[in-house]
């Protein structure tokens, strides 16, 4: 049996807009082994949380996708719906983007826990699923007797620890992490995360986390794919990306959140001109050329493919040499060295 | 003589909806100067937004007493607005912040216009505005002019809010979050842009975060709260480096990719502030106290509570029992620095 | 939407205050645009502009020599004919000739008894909704006291002490309608108040009525025309209503009196259908255009704040 849970396969989403298609993931190839935690890294407008809605197929109306999603080997867009259904929380589930939102609140936090269990095991007795509720909550962090709680009885991590725990509900192969720990304080993040690792090491979950919080990513992740535009412009071991960024983007989402300790951090904050990219005004070739420091002419005629590096990395740029190294260069306009 | 803006003793309270008491500001002392970035850091509960709220006056302490240039804070509506015009408040938000129906222009001219202060210059407003929105980076500003705020990226927002603030010609700027709903990219960008405000106008920022790493990037000094109170403060370097109080200790333990520090996570969350803990308010989450660490004054932890940490511009100190019967309170150690890499 | 901003071809000469007012037209222009596509909505405000039109042309359409009862000389109560296109009433008058002048006072009395409501009504709502304290409470308690009163009841007691004025049946609407507006206002600020850019204008330094003048008020607005075009709906149904009951000014003739004099003579039983159908259909279908108006209206208000690029 083969330990990959998930696999992308050139996934291409695209919406259609009043204003025109809108692609929001342009050839995407990703995998999540068991056991493994595969971070995904990037900022609004890259499309990661369109690929983690197509892992369930939960895309909007209004995507069209091409390519396949492969969950244990099968293909999630083709799969006919009671197949579907099946697979929807019971193989894979998601953790939500901003659980304010997403947990009903005229509902008892532990109703809400109970409904996939109730969709997916109609057959068990109230009793059943109230210890299994009882041992979700537990597993959480969070004292079995908030199952009683009003989400807004509930503080900011305690919810997404409720929310971590519904997804959890039927004991799901993969779990799919949409920026779990945005917006929640450092201690409680470290919580959150604590519990998200113990899930992974102690019952063999794969896990697909999102977040453009690049450090969180490399404390947590075995390996972090970097998106950018809809494509992945950097792909390698977490720590290495994180360390050693070999794309531009990559290195700049690294100092996005400087080494607390670093001297060289102390008084130099620093960033990216510009804004993250209109899907649709994509430019001809790099989509990252204008904002990047070391673009030059040869980046403009076409966008780079991922090339492949020591250590298993990969990234898409053409201003690295095969080695790693950047390219010395003293082309015209605008190259930084 | 630089201008100071200075907090002693702020209590502020609310009354929740079952009647008790909630403190959200439980005595704090704080102190920032023109030309100097400092950091107020915490997490949600610990009191900092409150504190910055009640530093211009949008909040009203029940006790303790804030001074502006050595007077005190003059509550009336003219006094209030006397401050507003030295120490300006950039909210959180961006997309919140600016009123959806005025264009860039109305949004920074309002300051101006509500401080007369096109009359006491001899630039015209659409000068003074064309300037605020350059120091803030936006440049053409011309060009920015009639836009609305639903058409500019959160970056441009918060420049716009950014340039309001300054068109007033403040002394002192109090930011509270200003880069956490930003994208990662461009954050560093506002970060500079406050660094260099700093740098070409001589301006005081105060900056409210949650974010270590920002204090690190950006701050002189960094203050840290909990639960309402202060619980260390002192240059960045300094408490980053060789903190001394043990939620310091734990907090910077859990940044991601910290090195060299094992990871202290802290059981539970931040009280509820109306029921603030006796003796120590940490005590109960502390994991020195918890580990047998703190021993020797475990009862001093459990039940006497500590006095408001005076500020102190230039040290390094915290309020803890333990700190201090080591000898640590007040240490002003700006020569050793130990750079952990 | 880059950070890199690009000049437009601004000229330097136009003040920012001129540059502003042309971009207000432009979201005026827009505005119609998009209601120019509301199907209903352009339906209604046809219906709309016809009856305004008749209303404004009626001494171009019929002869107001037709409303004096004693120059009068059609057959009584006289089925739609060559010369009466609908027929005439109990004087001898042709019912055309009344309708058309009676669109004015209906639509008149319409028109100003909205604005009479929609003044009071959004004043006390932003107050209520705005202030604290007592000033707050009691215009809340104000307007809940007046909304609880019947308004029919109310309305007939004042228009009988009032007199049976046509400007006494303006204000009696206008009094009795506000209280429906303020709650609407009032609840519209409560909300608006809280936003963060209230508080931004108050961390620079602005006084209340500066608050409540520049942030609240403008942003109240589009709540506030929505509400008026329900408004006027209401209004001519009043005026319709206490017109039939015969409140109304007698000297005056509206598509209310119309209905109340075919009422008194008997119209329905001798099957004068001439009488009572065109007035009642006209006061319909103004009414009725009013509700797809206030709906585009609506719609092209809200998407235009929510959208975000």
């Amino acid at each position: 049996m083969s330990t990959t849970l998930l696999e992308l396969r050139d996934l291409h989403v695209t919406y259609a807009t009043g204003d025109g298609p809108l692609p929001a993931v342009r050839g995407v190839d990703l995998s999540v082994e068991r056991g493994q935690i595969v971070g995904v890294a990037g900022e609004s407008g890259c499309g990661k949380s369109t690929l983690a809605s197509t892992v369930l197929r939960l895309q909007a109306a209004n995507a069209s996708v091409t390519g396949e999603v492969l969950l244990n080997g099968k293909d999630v867009l083709t799969m006919k719906w009671g197949e579907l259904r099946a697979v929807r929380w019971a193989g894979a589930s998601i953790v939500f983007q901003g659980a304010l939102h997403s947990l009903n609140p005229v509902h008892r936090i532990g109703a809400q826990i109970a409904e996939p269990l109730h969709v997916h095991t109609p057959g068990l007795n109230d009793d059943a699923i109230g210890r299994r509720i009882g041992d979700l909550l537990e597993q959480v962090g969070l004292d079995a007797d908030r199952a009683r709680s009003y989400p807004h009885q509930l503080s900011g991590g305690q919810k997404q620890r409720v929310m971590i725990a519904m997804a959890l509900a039927c004991d799901p192969e993969l779990v799919v992490a949409d920026e779990p720990t945005t917006a929640l304080d450092v201690m409680v993040q470290a919580q959150v995360l604590s519990v998200l690792s113990d899930l992974v090491r102690e019952r063999g979950v794969g896990m697909m986390m999102i977040s453009h919080d690049l450090s969180v990513l490399a404390d947590l992740c075995d390996r972090i794919t970097v998106m950018y535009a809809g494509r992945v412009v950097e792909e390698g071991p977490a720590e290495k990306v994180f360390a050693a960024p070999l794309h531009p983007y990559s290195e700049a989402l690294s100092a996005a959140f400087p080494r607390v300790g670093d001297p060289a951090a102390r008084f130099a904050p620093s960033g990216l001109p510009g804004d993250p990219p209109d899907p649709r005004n994509l430019p001809g070739g790099c989509s990252f050329a204008p904002r990047c420091p070391r673009a030059a002419d040869v980046c403009l005629p076409a966008e780079p493919a991922l090339a492949s590096y020591d250590e298993g990395r990969t990234a898409a740029c053409v201003r690295i040499e095969p080695s790693g190294e950047l390219v010395e260069t003293t082309t015209s306009d605008g190259a930084h060295p | 003589m630089t201008a100071e803006l200075r907090a002693t003793g702020l209590r502020v309270e609310f009354t929740t909806r079952s009647g008790r008491v909630a403190r959200a500001l439980d005595g704090a002392d704080l102190v920032v100067r023109a030309g100097e970035v400092v950091a107020l850091v915490g997490e949600s509960g610990s009191g900092k937004t409150t504190l910055a709220r009640s530093l211009v006056g949008l909040t009203r302490p029940v006790a303790g007493e804030v001074t502006w240039d050595g007077k005190p804070m003059n509550r009336s509506t003219r006094g209030l607005k006397e401050l507003r015009r030295h120490v300006q408040l950039v909210l959180q938000d961006p997309s919140g912040a600016l009123n959806p129906r005025h264009t860039v222009y109305e949004a920074v001219a309002e300051g101006l216009r509500v401080h007369k202060l096109v009359a006491r210059s001899d630039k015209t407003e659409t000068e003074l505005v064309a300037n605020a929105l350059a120091s803030a980076g936006l440049r053409p500003p011309e060009a920015l002019f009639l836009r609305y705020p639903h058409e500019l990226s959160g970056g441009q927002r918060q420049r716009v809010l950014i340039a309001g603030a300054l068109a007033v010609a403040p002394q002192l700027l109090i930011a509270d979050e200003p880069v956490s709903s930003l994208d990662a990219s461009i954050r560093g960008e506002i970060l500079a842009l406050l660094l260099r405000l700093r740098e070409q106008l001589g301006l005081g920022v105060l900056v409210v975060t949650h974010d270590l790493g920002l204090a690190w990037n950006i701050a002189d000094r960094i203050v840290v709260m909990y639960l309402g109170r202060v619980v260390e403060a002192g240059p960045t370097e300094d408490v980053l480096t060789s903190p001394q109080h043990p939620y310091t200790q734990a907090l910077l333990s859990v940044v991601p990719e910290m090195e060299g520090l094992e990871p202290i996570v802290l059981r539970g969350e931040i009280p509820d502030p109306t029921r603030i803990p006796a003796g120590c308010r940490f005590h109960p989450r502390c994991p020195a106290l918890a580990s047998g660490e703190a021993d020797e004054v475990a009862d001093a932890c459990r039940r006497t509570p500590l006095p408001v940490l005076p500020a102190d511009p230039e040290g390094h100190r915290s309020a803890c029992h333990l700190v201090a019967a080591r000898g640590g309170v007040s240490t002003s150690s700006t020569d050793q620095e130990e750079v952990s890499t | 939407m880059s950070a890199e901003v690009t000049a437009e071809a601004t000229p330097a000469r136009l003040s920012a205050r001129q540059l502003a007012r042309r971009r207000r037209i432009e979201a005026w222009r827009r505005g119609w645009r998009q209601f120019r596509g509301h199907r209903s909505g352009m339906i209604g405000l046809g219906i709309l502009v016809f009856f305004v039109v008749v209303a404004l042309a009626a001494p171009l359409l019929a002869d107001k020599s037709g409303l004096d009862v004693t120059t009068a000389d059609g057959p009584v109560l006289g089925a739609p004919s060559a010369d009466y296109w609908l027929g005439t009433d109990e004087n001898g008058r042709s019912v055309l000739t009344l309708l058309i002048w009676g669109a004015r006072i209906s639509l008149f009395v319409g028109l100003f008894a909205t604005l009479i409501s929609m003044v009071i009504g959004t004043l006390l709502g932003l107050v209520s909704g705005y202030f604290g304290g007592w000033v707050g409470r009691l215009t809340f308690r104000l307007t809940e006291w007046f909304l609880v009163i019947p308004f029919l009841p109310l309305a007939i007691v004042l228009a009988t002490v009032l007199g049976r004025s046509l400007f006494n049946i303006v204000l009696v609407i206008g009094v009795t309608s506000w209280p429906g507006t303020a709650l609407l206002i009032r609840s519209q600020t409560l909300t608006i108040k809280e936003r963060p850019y209230v508080e931004r204008a108050q961390a620079i330094g602005a006084g209340r009525w500066h608050q409540i003048g520049k942030h609240v008020l403008p942003n109240v607005m589009p709540m506030v025309f929505a509400n008026t075009t329900l408004t006027v709906a209401i209004a001519i149904l009043s005026e319709t209503t206490l017109s039939f009951l015969g409140l109304g000014d007698p000297t005056r003739t509206s598509w209310g009196t119309m209905l109340d004099s075919a009422f008194e003579v008997g119209a329905i039983t001798t099957g004068c259908w001439w009488y009572i159908v065109p007035p009642g259909v006209c006061v319909v279908l103004v009414v009725l255009s009013f509700t797809p108006i206030g709906q585009a209206l609506e719609e092209i208000f809200n998407p235009r704040l929510k959208s975000v690029s």
